[in-house]
């Protein structure tokens, strides 16, 4: 139990994820990805008569499943898996998270930004809402994420996957180092 | 036979490569649970190795830990195996269908998109697959990225024909 609830080390992590695309694979030819799940929303609920929304969503079902798992096996880790220490991260970036006021690394995302009050604050709404914009709008345009992209592409070694993924890395260096400072310290 | 609105669906299906999962046999509704099954145990991983923490996101982008490279690093190697493996083997499915790879067409989207979903990861800290572990996890107020995002996903369809690709 011990093993179970501190943090996984990163070889783990990286190993049962690295297995999920075999396992996705082998159980029904499904390609390991996740943001079509989005698109699959939109398709479901607002398709809104464009080309793009228009297909048989029903046939990707399982996409659902899928990240229903997901929110249930975060709800099983939070609750039933957690040692309760907060996250260690790099004193620099302590330090730096100081200086625009973060201080509480109680959850896995700073609460001090991410909740409902902050919604209303020029910081909060860009925090989340234009975030998530980007990441929507975002990885559909650049055909995939993370994980259709960096994993499943990679894994298929596809060249335009590769493309892809060193264009999130550029925009999030970017944005991490040059931008995200001034929009904490609004 | 697939009828003509079959064929139009995989057209519209295969603009995002990535979605496409035509399968000839017709399961009943609780044979999608095993994906479920694959969700929680990605859930778990999730939140016990800290991957869709805001603070480790923001580590990775300033080049302050390795624990990010480390795990995407080791899941592509694992990934990239057993794909090999699959095709060299002919390894089927369960129910003993072909195992079928798509080539990824490159597009002008691959690298404004990217840089676009960069800058999201970055201020959300999450990619598309964490939302749902951090909603899970129990931080109420990501359901507004959530929604945000497929308001973004909508949008993209809609100016679709007007983006350069």
């Amino acid at each position: 139990m011990e093993l179970l609830t501190h943090p996984w080390p990163w070889y783990t992590a990286g190993l049962i994820i690295g297995l999920i695309v075999p396992a996705l694979l082998i159980l029904g030819n499904k390609h390991f990805g996740i943001s079509s799940n989005l698109r699959h929303i939109c398709a479901a609920c607002f398709p809104a008569d464009i080309k793009f929304f228009k297909y048989d969503w029903k046939k990707e079902i399982w996409n659902f499943y899928f990240v229903g798992g997901i929110m249930l096996g975060g709800f099983i880790a939070a609750f039933y898996l957690n040692s309760g220490d907060p996250i260690q991260v790099n004193p620099k970036l302590v330090e730096e998270l100081a200086t625009y006021n973060i201080t509480d690394f109680s959850q896995i995302v700073p609460v001090q930004l991410f909740n409902f009050e902050s919604l209303f604050t020029l910081k909060g709404f860009i925090m989340m809402v234009v975030g998530g914009f980007l990441v929507g709008f975002g990885t559909r345009w650049a055909g995939g994420c993370t994980s259709g992209h960096a994993i499943m592409g990679l894994s298929n070694l596809q060249w335009p996957s590769l493309v892809a993924t060193i264009c999130f890395m550029i925009g999030g260096i970017i944005m991490a180092n040059f931008i995200l400072p001034y929009i904490l310290n609004l | 036979m697939a009828t003509q609105q079959e064929l139009d669906d995989l057209k519209a299906r295969e603009l995002d490569a990535m979605c496409v999962n035509e399968s000839e046999l017709k399961h009943p509704w609780y044979y999608n649970l095993k994906y479920a099954v694959v969700g929680v145990v990605f859930g778990i991983v999730f939140i016990k190795a800290e991957i869709i923490s805001w603070f480790r996101i923001q580590e990775m982008f300033r080049f302050q830990s390795f624990h990010m490279y480390g795990v995407i690093g080791t899941a592509v190697i694992v990934g990239a195996i057993s794909v090999f493996l699959i095709k060299k083997l002919g390894i089927k499915t369960i129910h003993g269908e072909k195992i079928t790879f798509a080539d990824k067409e490159f597009n002008k989207g691959n690298i404004y998109g990217g840089l676009m979903f960069g800058f999201g990861w970055a201020i959300t800290g999450a990619c598309p697959g964490p939302l749902f572990a951090q909603l899970g996890s129990g931080v109420l107020s990501i359901s507004i990225v959530i929604l945000s995002a497929i308001a973004g996903t909508w949008t993209y369809g809609w100016l679709r024909d007007k983006l350069p690709h």
